[in-house]
């Protein structure tokens, strides 16, 4: 393969790996804020407890890494459940800024928690060997775990994709994001939508938390350290579509993965200076509406 | 408006004019000092008295609020969430640095006025693009725009010094008599002073016309459109001021801190004054006073009884302060306090 | 009178015994609580382990460790809570300091108060020459990064090398040392690569793909000790560099030992300078690791940071028995420390009395798979006294 060829299928494979991870871990968030307008902070706290409950799940308790996953999307989803239906319901039709006091509060009593249990050491996680190495494709090699989140965040997206464009509850989630009053109106009960939106929303932090620990490690700080990230990717693709998430996270990943490629100097600002100008431009995002 | 100038004849008999005539006498009112305005600066100098040792932590509080406050200028009275305000708190912090390390002018007034303006001019340009969005595009749009300065300054790692900063950043003596002691009471009374005249100013702009417009914006900036208020120039102005109280509570910090590295850009920073403005109350003048110095003494005494999880009772303090103003137990006592004459919620 | 006389007598001699138990305060600040905690709590365990052994070794006199947070790694809460420690808390000594920001913010209150200050991590180089009430028992930036460009260029045969850091001061440093050793002993840095901010691990796919695609003999990393060497691994690994023939070197800090333990095989073969680890054959340390795994349990390991807090804690002791106790004067306590000798777990080490700054030893050690089947080092080469050179060559703030 030529050279050129070769740097651009490394950035768009890459990249497109991080952008998967950057989707899982935002989409939840995009959609709860789209539905009921609630800026939800503590979305990093609940993939880190994920993080955390795959490991103690794999290492402790002996279950395999991929139905440990599928454990704690429906653990984490759960709990959030439990949070929404007490401490986030007395919220709705706050101040934005009350919520944002409220989650960032509940984010800093989670991290105390986990250091408290798991101490602040970074936890490392066993991913089974069928996951490790490298997948050989043409003259080209590709590190399977990559390929692995890949094909876990197309699944999603296909998921998603079936549950909001071809579902009732999903075309009933599109008509309170679009006009919750009309909504209401019609006989949708939006709390109710919401309370499932958030707990999907949620579980899929957490097992975007658990995919990531591999990659990143993990720490009871990443709870806050990505996610100005998850807001980069929510505000770029428009809040409350999972399209407007997907194209952000891609947009995002790939050009976050292209400026550290390309640029050994500057590497990090690309990702920030693509989210201003698409804003300056979009400022209600690729997806959203003015 | 002028209180002599009688207002349109009353065509709803006595009561509409009485109605009015309550009105009038409250907006001229409304800017009057209270003797309970005291408060605060009484309880600030009694501090200075009862926690001699502690006015190190004492000058860092009253930096934050003066933070605060320029951040409530243009949050709680015009209504702008905004996540980077730590740029002009950094530009100011390096204005006030470099003045020193590179020009070798160690005057600290002059370092504070230095600073204003270096925050000035960066809140005036900015804010003519930014100020055009709203929401979380803004959010982001100040949130990236910061982290990008940061960045830009450990890409120029000469002249800002990285992440190690500028050391050695050593004031005059201020008015060429007081020395800084080790216990911090002279920039404890310097940052006192500061603070004293800046909220003195502040509180000038919002109760005049122009801070009034600022509250219209903020209730229904459609109809102050419609009203020919020119929104957007307004708004730029009162952002330019916040940048440059912004900026010399960050040359404070520079002054007294002796170090200015780029952490005065983290998005740490800007959370944090969010919290304590949110947390005392936005929109108010003493919310700064009230929410800083909660914060930080709180902060400072609990990491003390524990290094590891004070954090854990930060948090349960944010959402119990949400929880009871959700449920309003807050709000007889809320009332009296401003019935003592903090000044209504304009 | 004699009455009077005996009770005198009587009086002075408990006002002498008194005098000579002194319990001594000294304030900790360390990084308790945030994204680097987990290296305040390396040294912090050593420190609690080394009181613990050892507290019978002060005869009547105490030690009382008053611990502070010492807050982010900008070092802005820093110069509050030294204060503190000085004015309120009445220590005698600080020691501490992971973030070199804290330390450059506290040094200039070590000198007004003379109180001596006694590192026990932050690795700037140029720290030491910001007080004279500072000593620095843990290393410079330079320490494991210099030997490591000769080592590279001379005996593990790289002839060009790219450099991977963390952008803040200790990866720039451990960067520009790395590079000096390496161009004086004949080698090229053909690529520098700046790997994101101390705070967030970030994905070090792009980085690394850049380097692998340049192809130089050696690739230098320093990274954060923490979470960002089980990224480095695991990405050096998935990349298949290796095999791409793309040697990776770097300072200990990429295989911290709590690390070493949860890293895949893609970590053996590995050359890093170091100056600790567990593995290493000096006297007294397979006691030291065995006692550690007693207080702390089996999942937890020393490494090379909290060899550095036993020597600080020693320094300490030594310092106080010496004085008798009396470490009121601040000037003395540092004088005493000045050409201090010790035998750390580290191996010989030594206070230089000129930069107050320590000498140690330094090994070039490989990853490999031992006999239990668990990762370990073999040392390949020992470079017994590396002093700071960065002093030495007077490099940029070095020099002044």
């Amino acid at each position: 393969m030529p050279p050129v060829a070769n740097t651009i299928v490394s950035i768009l494979f890459d990249g497109l790996a991080w952008a998967m991870f950057l989707f899982i871990m935002s989409v939840g968030l995009s959609v709860t804020m789209g539905l009921m307008g609630v800026v939800n902070l503590a979305h990093g706290a609940f993939a880190m407890a994920g993080g955390y409950l795959v490991i103690t799940a794999t290492a402790k308790w002996g279950v395999p890494f991929l139905p440990s996953l599928l454990i704690t999307f429906v653990a984490v989803g759960l709990v959030s459940v439990l949070l929404e239906r007490s401490l986030y319901s007395q919220l709705y039709g706050a101040s934005e800024l009350d919520q944002v006091l409220l989650t960032i509060g509940l984010t800093f009593m989670v991290i105390a928690i986990y250091t408290y249990f798991y101490g602040p050491q970074p936890q490392s996680i066993r991913v089974p060997s069928y996951l490790l190495g490298e997948l050989h494709l043409g003259d080209r090699s590709f590190p399977t775990y990559r390929v692995f989140l890949i094909v876990v965040g197309a699944a999603l997206v296909a998921v998603l994709w079936y549950g909001f464009e071809g579902t009732k509850i999903g075309a009933m989630i599109r008509a309170a994001v679009d006009n919750r009053r009309m909504a209401q109106s019609v006989g949708i009960n939006v709390d109710r939508l919401f309370t499932m939106t958030f707990a999907v929303g949620s579980g899929l932090a957490a097992l975007g938390g658990g995919l990531a620990s591999q990659l990143l490690g993990l720490t009871p700080s990443f709870a806050v350290i990505y996610l100005v990230f998850f807001l980069l990717v929510v505000a770029v693709g428009g809040s409350g579509s999972v399209w407007g998430t997907l194209a952000g996270a891609l947009v995002l990943g790939i050009s976050d993965t292209a400026g550290k490629y390309l640029f050994a100097d500057a590497g990090s600002f690309v990702i920030y200076a693509v989210a201003v100008l698409i804003l300056l431009v979009r400022p209600a995002g690729l997806y959203g509406r003015e | 408006m002028d209180a002599s100038r009688p207002l349109a004849p009353a065509v709803g008999g006595d009561e509409v004019a009485a109605a009015r005539s309550r009105a009038l006498a409250f907006l001229v009112r409304r800017d009057r000092y209270r003797l309970a305005e005291g408060l605060p600066w009484i309880a600030a100098i009694a501090a200075f008295f009862i926690f001699p040792n502690q006015m190190i932590l004492g000058g860092q509080t009253l930096i934050m609020i003066l933070f605060a406050l320029s951040l409530d200028l243009i949050l709680g009275y015009a209504g702008i969430v905004t996540l980077g305000h730590a740029a002009y708190f950094g530009l100011g912090a390096y204005a006030a640095a470099l003045l020193i390390t590179d020009l070798h002018w160690s005057e600290p007034f002059s370092g504070l006025a230095c600073a204003a303006v270096v925050a000035a001019i960066g809140g005036f340009f900015s804010g003519l693009i930014l100020l055009r969005y709203r929401g979380l595009a803004l959010l982001v749009l100040t949130l990236s725009t910061t982290i990008m300065l940061q960045q830009f300054g450990n890409l120029f790692r000469d002249f800002t010094g990285g992440y190690d900063g500028i050391p050695g950043i050593t004031i005059a003596p201020l008015f060429g008599r007081f020395h800084y002691d080790l216990y911090g009471h002279t920039y404890y009374l310097y940052c006192l002073g500061v603070l004293f005249v800046a909220s003195f100013v502040v509180r000038r702009i919002v109760y005049s016309p122009f801070g009034q417009a600022l509250v219209g914006i903020r209730e229904n900036d459609a109809r102050m459109h419609a009203l020919g208020s020119p929104v957007h120039w307004r708004l730029v102005v009162a952002y330019t001021i916040s940048a440059a109280v912004a900026g010399v509570a960050g040359a404070l910090f520079a002054q007294t801190n002796t170090l200015v590295t780029l952490g005065v850009f983290d998005f740490d920073q800007s959370a944090a004054v969010l919290m304590m403005l949110i947390l005392g109350g936005a929109g108010w003048l003493y919310g700064g006073f009230v929410g800083a110095t909660l914060y930080m003494v709180l902060q400072n005494e609990l990491a003390k009884l524990s290094p590891e999880f004070w954090q854990f009772g930060i948090g349960a303090l944010l959402i119990a302060v949400v929880l009871a103003n959700r449920h309003r137990l807050f709000g007889r006592f809320a009332r009296r306090v401003r019935a003592l004459g903090f000044g209504a919620k304009p | 009178m004699k009455v009077i006389g005996a009770f005198a007598a009587s009086f002075l001699t408990l006002w002498a015994a008194a005098s000579h138990a002194e319990t001594i305060k000294v304030g900790v600040v360390l990084p308790y609580s945030g994204a680097n905690s987990d290296l305040g709590n390396q040294v912090d365990k050593a420190f609690d382990l080394y009181v613990k052994l050892h507290a019978k070794d002060l005869g009547d006199n105490k030690i009382e460790l008053i611990k502070r947070d010492e807050g982010p790694p900008s070092g802005a809460n820093a110069r509050t809570v030294v204060t503190e420690l000085i004015t309120n808390d009445k220590v005698k000594l600080l020691a501490g300091f992971v973030f070199s920001p804290s330390a450059i913010a506290a040094a200039p209150l070590a000198t007004q108060a003379k109180i001596p200050m006694l590192i026990a991590n932050a690795g700037t180089a140029w720290i030491t020459n910001l007080s004279p009430y500072i000593v620095r028992f843990s290393f410079s930036m330079w320490d494991p990064a210099y030997p490591m460009g000769t080592y590279a260029a001379s005996k593990y045969g790289c002839k060009t090398a790219a450099a991977g850091f963390t952008d803040f001061p200790p990866g720039q440093d451990s960067t520009l040392a790395f590079k000096t050793a390496f161009e004086k002993a004949g080698g090229k840095v053909v690529d520098e690569v700046r790997m994101g901010s101390p705070g967030a691990v970030p994905d070090f796919t792009p980085f690394f793909q850049r380097v692998k695609d340049e192809h130089p003999d050696c690739f230098y990393v320093f990274v954060p000790s923490g979470s960002h060497a089980g990224g480095v691994m695991k990405t050096y690994g998935d990349l298949g560099m290796r095999q791409a023939g793309v040697k990776l070197v770097g300072p200990m800090d990429l295989i911290p030992d709590y690390q070493l333990a949860h890293m895949s095989d893609a970590a053996i073969g590995l050359v890093v300078m170091s100056s600790y680890s567990d593995d290493l054959d000096t006297p007294g340390n397979a006691e030291f690791v065995k006692a550690w795994h007693e207080a702390y349990g089996p999942d937890s390991y020393p490494d090379f940071m909290s060899a550095a807090g036993m020597d600080t804690m020693a320094g300490i002791f030594d310092v106080i028995n010496t004085l008798h106790g009396n470490l009121d004067d601040g000037a003395k306590v540092v004088d005493t420390l000045k050409g201090w000798k010790h035998e750390g777990f580290r191996g010989p080490i030594q206070i230089d009395p000129q930069t107050r700054d320590v000498i140690q030893p330094e090994r070039a050690e490989e990853v490999i798979k031992k006999a239990d089947g668990k990762l370990g080092v073999k040392i390949l080469e020992t470079y017994p006294q590396v002093k700071d050179e960065c002093k030495e060559l007077k490099v940029g703030r070095c020099g002044s």
